[in-house]
């Protein structure tokens, strides 16, 4: 099969009235004229096969007094992606076409770039704020935007260095006088009631009353719930124990990521991108450190290729025998199966606690290699995991659960998602494999050596809860075959491509790196106005974009249904509230 | 929907029983070995390497803090500031402060107040004072791992639990040489090394005659 590169679909010959092929030095795609913006995406979606919108995210060029959509689009055959802008005059809110109409994937990720960009999607279903509450002033990812206590644009910040004395910010920043209201906003207001905008959305299901007319409830699920796998909150209309319509509600975790990470220089994002999915900081490295590399032009050594790859696959492995774990937990296997999944992950983190320093907040990828080699035993330890313990123990704990008669009436055919259904709502990673659409960046678009490793891109046909597990055990056993190759071939070698430097220089343009990491297609997109800091500093976060389908798959589900179809979608908050 | 003849969940009962069975078969494997070797299970080196080993199986809990697990060379928890001995007892940081540390640091933890002269108003290669600020400190290591002259480390002692918020000043933060060398032996050997052929090589420099 030929992939078109991005160049040679000419989306500019297609349209010559209103797309323009991107000039700016260090940037790529077209630009869009924004009222043509759906008639340009149909034709993608349908005449050009770019059927997976990946991607949506604004910038805001203050300089330019401009603002930007930035599309990322791919074909779920495979190959290179497509980038497509619109661009808008700066205001204080700032309209452009709503593209839910023809990917539905872009509902959530629309819905953040209005909370914190103040983009108004005309033509949204549902645009409501999604990671701030209501009573917040201001959209936060605006370049003018500052908060109530307010240090300096850029790290490092002048008065710790030098001659600087200790600054504790509650000191500075007292309690009650730390945060802005937006103008005519008082929340004293005996009729303001935050939630009401949430509970009108909800209440636009439609519903074909056959028989008893029963009441609906509301009920709230969340954020303090064990099901949730953290502050989560899901907000249901039930009839009787069936769910008629339900909303993700989510930014309790929030710490606006995007903005510290604005403010750091490139090196100082690495040990952050470690809290975003915790559980697999490895795989949150390398996607960062992909994006960089692409902007700098560098290419990371041997040796340095095949450790990343080693140490992304043995993240994949302890990553899903944790969501195996917890999604029987929320199916009510209290403990056993988690506890036998965590044990094999314990012995991962040990290895990760002696090659990196730390057991979950690795911090160990560098731009053009990784921080520090290997010690002298962990090649050796890797080897005897992977060679005799773990292959042994996934099978065991297989065949504690794979033919459980309880598991498979409760995940075979509970929360089905189509796999059209699943392309649409960008779904991605297991989710999107188990639906039986074989898409696997690591196959589709190879970054880093992936090309030459073998391994099977495991995919189940029925996108249901069971299938979803059960495709998570056969990566599993994929990631064991890549971990074994790698770590056979491993090169000797220098780990790092340039000389360790804590400010990188980094040319002027935009890049957008993704990785398959264990939860989907994880990216980073990142503008670079050739300063120590980046301009944009955007993350794809698989756990967000995965709950878009999280609302269809749940519908006309029994409640109880509802904590399984969460725990097999496997979101880690640190991810999702970002 | 298909039979449930309970077939599957006695085939899952199997692995939990062998799992079961298994604990108390090692503790057998172990009182053997105690008795031939004096190995003990709990509660010593041997015991807890096997079970943080590929061979673990049964239980695997390590049995804190009675019990802890080796922290490999490279943990990382706090930084500290390292001094040099000299032959009489003085203690000499060895941080210049540059500021690297607090310009590379994520969360800017760092303060640092420079010495100047005072009869020239020139800063003197000193630290005046030296805060971290250890409840914001996010334990990355770049501190560390960007110093330019081995003067700041990543340590290794996690229990650190307290009352109160931890601002960590200069003499709180200051470790011997010694210390660092006890806690990441292959580090200090390859970096006393590096700086020992630093200074030869300057010092050859700066007066040929003694090359």
């Amino acid at each position: 099969m030929t992939n078109p590169t991005p160049e040679a679909v000419n989306l500019a010959e297609r349209f010559p009235a209103f797309v323009s092929a991107e000039s700016r030095p260090g940037y790529r795609g077209w630009i869009i004229e924004p009222a043509h913006l759906l008639e340009v995406a149909t034709a993608l979606r349908d005449e050009f096969g770019f059927d997976y919108l990946s991607s949506v995210t604004g910038v805001d060029y203050l300089p330019d007094n401009k603002m930007e959509v930035v599309y990322h689009a791919f074909k779920t055959s495979g190959g290179p992606g497509l980038e497509f802008k619109i661009q808008m005059a700066r205001q204080d809110i700032v309209e452009a076409p709503s593209l839910v109409p023809v990917y539905p994937g872009a509902e959530l990720q629309e819905r953040e770039a209005w909370d914190l960009l103040g983009i108004k999607f005309t033509g949204h279903p549902d645009l409501r704020r999604i990671l701030m509450w209501e009573g917040f002033a201001g959209h936060p990812l605006r370049k003018d935007w500052k908060e109530p206590y307010f240090e300096e644009d850029i790290k490092p910040f002048k008065n710790r260095w030098p001659d600087g004395h200790i600054i504790q910010a509650e000191n500075k920043n007292p309690f009650g006088d730390n945060l802005a209201y937006p103008e005519g906003f008082d929340p004293e207001q005996a009729k303001f009631n935050p939630e009401e905008a949430l509970y009108d959305a909800l209440r636009k299901y439609q519903v074909n009353e056959v028989g008893l007319n029963t009441e609906h409830i509301l009920v709230n699920m969340g954020p303090h719930h064990p099901s949730t796998h953290g502050v989560f909150r899901m907000a249901v209309i039930l009839d009787g124990e069936t769910v008629v319509s339900l909303k993700p509600v989510m930014g309790y975790l929030h710490r606006n990521h995007e903005k510290i990470g604005e403010r750091n220089t490139y090196l100082m994002n690495m040990p952050y991108t470690d809290r975003l999915d915790y559980l697999a900081s490895m795989s949150n490295n390398f996607a960062y450190a992909l994006a960089v590399e692409k902007l700098m032009n560098i290419q990371p050594t041997e040796r340095a290729e095949y450790i990343r790859v080693i140490m992304a696959e043995m993240t994949r492995v302890a990553n899903h025998l944790w969501a195996i774990g917890f999604l029987l937990n929320d199916l009510g296997a209290y403990f056993t199966p988690m506890l036998y999944g965590q044990e094999e992950r314990e012995l991962i983190l040990d290895i990760f606690e002696a090659v990196s320093g730390s057991r979950m907040m690795c911090n160990y990828f560098r731009f053009g290699g990784v921080a520090r080699d290997l010690p002298d035993d962990a090649a050796r330890k890797i080897q005897e995991l992977f060679f005799e313990r773990f292959p042994r123990r996934v099978d065991e704990i297989e065949r504690l659960l794979s033919e459980n008669e309880i598991i498979r009436t409760r995940g075979i055919g509970q929360g089905v998602l189509s796999g059209e259904d699943a392309i649409r709502y960008s779904a991605a990673g297991p989710l999107l494999r188990a639906s039986g659409i074989p898409y696997d960046i690591r196959r589709a678009d190879p970054y880093s050596i992936y090309d030459r490793f073998e391994f099977d891109v495991a995919v189940r046909q029925n996108g249901d809860i069971y299938d979803r597990m059960m495709l998570r055990f056969e990566e599993v056993r994929q990631s064991i075959r890549i971990v074994q190759q790698a770590i056979k071939q491993l090169p000797k070698g220098p780990i790092t491509a340039v000389k360790p430097q804590y400010t990188v220089r980094v040319p002027p343009g935009e890049a957008y790196g993704r990785v398959e990491g264990p939860k989907g297609e994880l990216g980073f997109y990142i503008v670079s106005n050739g300063k120590a800091n980046p301009w944009r500093y955007h993350v794809r976060a698989p756990s967000f974009i995965n709950l878009t389908a999280f609302e269809p798959m749940s519908i006309g589900q029994k409640i109880a249904d509802v904590v399984a179809i969460l725990g097999s979608i496997d979101i880690v908050l640190g991810e999702v509230d970002r | 929907m298909e039979e449930l003849y309970g077939k599957g969940i006695v085939k899952g009962l199997g692995v939990t029983l062998k799992r079961f069975w298994n604990t108390y078969w090692d503790d057998a494997v172990w009182l053997a070995r105690r008795i031939t070797k004096g190995e003990r299970r709990y509660r010593s080196v041997e015991g807890i390497a096997h079970r943080s080993s590929k061979d673990a199986r049964g239980i695997f809990t390590i049995q804190y803090p009675e019990e802890k697990l080796p922290t490999p060379e490279e943990f990382r928890f706090l930084p500290f500031l390292i001094y040099d001995e000299g032959e009489n007892g003085t203690k000499t940081l060895r941080c210049t402060s540059c500021g690297i540390c607090a310009k590379v640091c994520p969360p800017q933890c760092i303060w640092i107040v420079r010495t100047t002269d005072p009869a020239t108003g020139r800063p003197v290669p000193d630290p005046a004072e030296f805060y971290i600020d250890a409840d914001i400190c996010m334990n990355c290591g770049l501190c560390a791992e960007y110093c330019p002259f081995d003067s700041i480390k990543m340590d290794h002692n996690y229990e650190l639990a307290s009352f109160a918020r931890n601002v960590l000043n200069k003499e709180k933060l200051s470790r011997s040489a010694a210390y660092y060398e006890t806690i990441r032996p292959a580090n200090a050997t390859r970096e006393n090394a590096a700086r020992a052929a630093k200074e030869a090589s300057r010092l050859a420099a700066h007066r040929p005659e003694m090359a």
